[in-house]
């Protein structure tokens, strides 16, 4: 089969670069093997909260120069950064994503455990905030929905408490939840959320929290509404007796999953072709050029294309494979950067920067791959896969996606 | 002799491993007004830190008939009083070309006269009963081998100490001994949770401490020469073989394979470590290699099987009395009577042995300390089974309770036993999934919070195998964390447990990180840092 790019990875990086190509004229693939970041999406977007050496970033933007040079940001640039992430803001826009914050400084989300986190950029639904000290009322009422283990109440009314707001904990149940709980595993986000996209449902649900409602500023909710469509989020809110606060739960993420689902419908709406569930086993690259891509679905047929985009995540995704003393590239055998001791690899503090998480393939300074210390002038990487950043120490991740992705997008467009 | 006052009993028991709670539970079995105390969680020494292995003897039956023939009969009273805590696999003891196969007819004649039945199988008829075995292998010998699970083990020894009166004191550390002339009358405790101190007194005290009664007996004034031998052991993902496997040749590095739940177990090494180390074990990645080549010639599939953790135990071997070189190093059982050994009344220490023996451990300080009480009771435990055993298998227990056993139900009867039946699981609250890996309900969970001594996350994990599983706790442990705390009431705790909890995890998961399992590790660092913030930001 064959196209004007081939992209292997159906992730935010690979969705948007989709997008802007298609958008463009040119006719594109998507090969998705299934999971990606999306599915523990915080519903913020980190551009740069820290840099590597932990000093905490306000400003992102004025603080790509302090990056070392073969940070992606770097090889962007300060200027063409900027413009990639307001370009960014407008397709998330384009494709029905609605977001709030994606200035010049970063704001603040409420994390699962009730922690302000940073963001530069947040879904419409998630409560975003200037300040981690501003106060989103004085008084909350925190709701979870019966036997849902995945949302934590305790943890966020004693960090909603630490800034001065008072908290009630209620729980809730409707016959129609109760049916669910049936079966010990079904109490997981997406199957609730797939139950709220009902209706009736959602009406017998609000009608329990209005019970429990005594005039407190705000409600806070697990953000578990609207898998497919913002209709469910708009439903709650509508019918809500006071400011409802949506908070995050443990994965799968719903917000992430009704993010991955529009962008995906938009590519798919624009021409382009989205082989879900089929993987990249193998490309064909000679005298410096991918010929083609080998999938597992297809078999004999394979992909051909004009450019490919290599966007497979890092070992989340199977982007990258980690053994005892390398790292590997396995679809293409790209060269990576990490570092040889395994020593250096690992924190013992699980919680402090990991390097493992940093390591990544090699590009050249428009973010095509290196193999054999040679460039493939025809294969551009973005996203988690690429090396020169520590997404989780930097609060980079969904940032570097959006950016490079647009980034090699304009070299592809010959721009 | 009984006393009514709060702070005194008539035997204190030091230590809550395994060695300690089965001594706890046979003087409380026997009428004394029994303390335990433990410095940190019970099972927290090196009973949770080895094979599970239900040793037949078979390993012991060349070198050392002493040790097999205690082996066979300990494994046989086990299996009949512990019954929900023994998985009876059976064991091979296989012979590989590189090995000498004469050496099998002597294995075969050893545990012969130690009392342990062993049949040599036909090769391929071993491959057909464990295809997980090395195909090459050119003999086999069938033993009564089996796995324990440690954990449970000891959690029901000190459930049955206290249904018989007596008190369990954990994350307590004895700091001192009280003294009335050459008499130890009682030990000073520090309370660990509320920083107190406190003193309780009994006419008779038993360290129990394995390695660290070194250090116990040496603020009593008396010298132990002990020989801490650390054991590297990996675990590995799936239950890859359902028989024990062992190499039939002299005892040696990462020669044993053990099934135990949903894992399996390799190892182990054997180096002498400082004593400032046994607080702290690390696995070395010579350790991890070793045992990864060692194990693939026991079960070749082993090579591409993912590790879950590295993790390491210290042995508590005691070097004879008269050499302080350490080289006559004894694996049997020692009993010390510190007053005609050292002079020191009223304190006697158990230690050596093994994790098998530790019922027979336990009688032996148990008679002593009843010949010091002038108490003429009889030890009950070759016989009495221990709470949660006794009453048929997973499926016969499950049967009894719930007319339809639902798996999470029939999950819990393998590790509570018939106790199952008195952890509610009848609602779909308390049915709710808290560890998927492991089938871990949300009951279970909150039975052991309020009735196991349980404290914080890593105590649970050993009561209920919460985030033993696949995912080591990514999800699981979040989860537990809520329920904790709402139990203790106060979330801050709990949020610095969790922490903790995660960070213990990590320790044994790097070491042997790796294709899926650093996919793994990398998808909890994002849930940890990007979902729940909890990362050092800020």
């Amino acid at each position: 089969m064959r196209f004007d790019t081939v992209i292997i990875g159906g992730g935010l990086s690979g969705l948007v670069c989709g997008l802007k190509l298609q958008k463009a004229g040119k006719r594109c693939a998507i090969v998705s093997a299934g999971q990606n970041a999306m599915h523990f999406f915080s519903g913020g977007f980190g551009l740069l909260s820290r840099l590597p050496d932990g000093t905490p970033v306000t400003s992102p933007f004025e603080a790509i120069d302090s990056l070392p040079d073969n940070h992606p940001y770097r090889l962007i640039g300060c200027g063409n950064l900027e413009k990639y992430a307001s370009e960014a803001v407008t397709l998330l826009a384009d494709c029905g994503v609605k977001t709030t914050g994606g200035g010049k400084e970063n704001g603040w989300i409420i994390s699962a455990s009730g922690k302000p986190k940073q963001a530069w950029l947040a879904l419409d639904d998630i409560t975003f905030i200037n300040s981690n000290e501003e106060k989103i009322g004085n008084s909350a009422l925190i709701i979870n929905i019966e036997g849902f283990l995945d949302f934590n109440t305790s943890f966020i009314a004693e960090a909603f408490e630490k800034q001065g707001i008072r908290c009630r904990i209620a729980s809730v149940m409707t016959p129609e939840i109760d049916r669910v709980r049936n079966n010990p595993s079904e109490m997981r986000s997406s199957n609730i959320a797939k139950l709220m996209s009902r209706e009736t449902a959602r009406s017998a649900f609000m009608l329990e929290i209005n019970k429990k409602y005594d005039d407190d500023d705000i409600i806070v909710l697990p953000a578990v509404f609207g898998l497919n469509s913002d209709e469910d989020v708009i439903g709650i809110r509508r019918n809500a007796p006071a400011k409802i606060c949506f908070v995050g739960t443990l994965p799968p993420s719903v917000p992430g999953i009704r993010t991955q689902m529009k962008l995906k419908r938009s590519f798919e709406e624009m021409g382009g072709v989205f082989l879900m569930g089929d993987k990249a086993v193998r490309a064909e690259i000679i005298d410096g050029e991918v010929k083609e891509v080998v999938t597992e679905n297809l078999g004999d047929i394979t992909l051909t294309a004009d450019n490919y985009v290599l966007a497979s995540g890092s070992y989340f995704g199977h982007g990258l494979i980690a053994d005892y003393n390398e790292v590997t590239e396995p679809v293409c055998g790209l060269d990576v950067d990490y570092c040889k001791e395994r020593e250096n690899w690992f924190n013992p503090d699980f919680f402090k920067a990991q390097k493992y998480i940093g390591f990544g393939v090699k590009t050249d300074e428009k973010f095509r791959a290196r193999k054999d210390g040679r460039t493939i002038t025809n294969l551009y990487v973005a996203g988690s896969i690429l090396g020169g950043f520590n997404p989780l120490l930097e609060g980079s991740g969904s940032g570097v996606a959006l950016t490079t992705a647009l980034c090699i997008s304009d070299s592809i467009l010959g721009r | 002799m009984a006393s009514n006052k709060q702070n005194e009993f008539d035997v204190i028991v030091i230590g809550g491993g395994i060695t300690g709670a089965g001594t706890a539970r046979d003087c409380s079995l026997r009428g004394l007004k029994t303390l335990l105390i433990e410095r940190n969680d019970i099972a927290d020494g090196a009973t949770g830190r080895n094979h599970g292995l239900l040793h037949s003897g078979a390993r012991y039956a060349v070198t050392d008939q002493e040790s097999a023939t205690e082996c066979i009969q300990e494994n046989m009273i086990l299996k009949k009083v512990a019954n929900h805590c023994v998985d009876d696999t059976t064991g091979f003891f296989i012979t590989l070309p590189e090995d000498d196969l004469a050496y099998q007819a002597k294995f075969v004649e050893s545990c012969t006269k130690a009392g342990i039945k062993a049949e040599i199988l036909d090769p391929e008829e071993a491959k057909r009963l464990e295809p997980s075995v090395n195909p090459d292998i050119i003999g086999a010998v069938r033993v009564p081998d089996g796995s324990v699970d440690p954990f449970r083990l000891c959690s029901s020894n000190v459930v049955d100490a206290k249904l018989h009166g007596a008190k369990v004191l954990v994350y307590n550390e004895v700091i001192g001994f009280i003294k009335a002339g050459d008499t130890i009358t009682g030990v000073k405790v520090y309370d660990k949770q509320t920083h107190e101190t406190a003193e309780y007194r009994a006419p008779i005290t038993v360290n129990a401490g394995g390695i660290w009664g070194h250090k116990i007996a040496g603020m009593a004034g008396a010298q132990i020469g002990m020989f801490p031998a650390k054991g590297a052991l990996l675990i590995f993902a799936h239950r890859v073989n359902g028989i024990v496997l062992n190499r039939c040749r002299k005892p040696a590095n990462a020669d044993i394979l053990v099934p135990g739940d949903t894992v399996c177990v390799i190892g182990t090494t054997s180096t002498r470590v400082p004593y400032e180390e046994c607080d702290n074990m690390k696995v070395t990645p010579e350790e991890v290699s070793l045992l990864i080549s060692e194990g693939e010639k026991l079960a070749p599939c082993l090579k591409d099987t993912r590790i879950l953790r590295a993790y390491a135990g210290v042995r508590p071997l005691v070097s004879a009395d008269n050499d302080p070189s350490g080289r006559n190093i004894s694996r049997g059982i020692v009993l010390f009577d510190h007053e005609t050994r050292d002079g020191i009344k009223g304190l006697i220490t158990i230690t050596g042995g093994k994790l098998m023996t530790y019922r027979l451990m336990a009688e032996m300080a148990t008679d002593l300390v009843c010949k010091k009480l002038n108490n003429g009771n009889k030890c009950e435990t070759r016989t009495t089974p221990l709470p949660g055993s006794g009453e048929g298998d997973v499926k016969e227990v499950s049967k009894k309770i719930w007319a339809n056993p639902t798996t999470a139900q029939k999950a819990t009867v393998g590790r509570a036993g018939s106790f199952a039946s008195k952890i509610g699981m009848q609602s779909k609250e308390d049915l709710s999934l808290v560890c998927e890996c492991e089938e871990v309900p949300e009951s279970e969970v909150n039975n052991a919070i309020q009735n196991l001594d349980v404290h914080n996350l890593v105590d649970l994990r050993r009561r209920t195998r919460v985030g033993m599983g696949t995912c080591q706790g990514e999800l699981c442990a979040c989860r537990a964390a809520g329920l904790l705390g709402k139990a203790h009431g106060c979330a801050e705790r709990a949020r610095q447990d969790l922490v903790d909890f995660m960070n213990e995890r990590w320790k044994g998961i790097y070491p042997v990180a790796r294709g899926e399992s650093l996919r793994e590790a990398e998808f909890t660092e994002w849930v940890y840092s990007e979902c729940l913030g909890l990362g050092d930001e800020q």
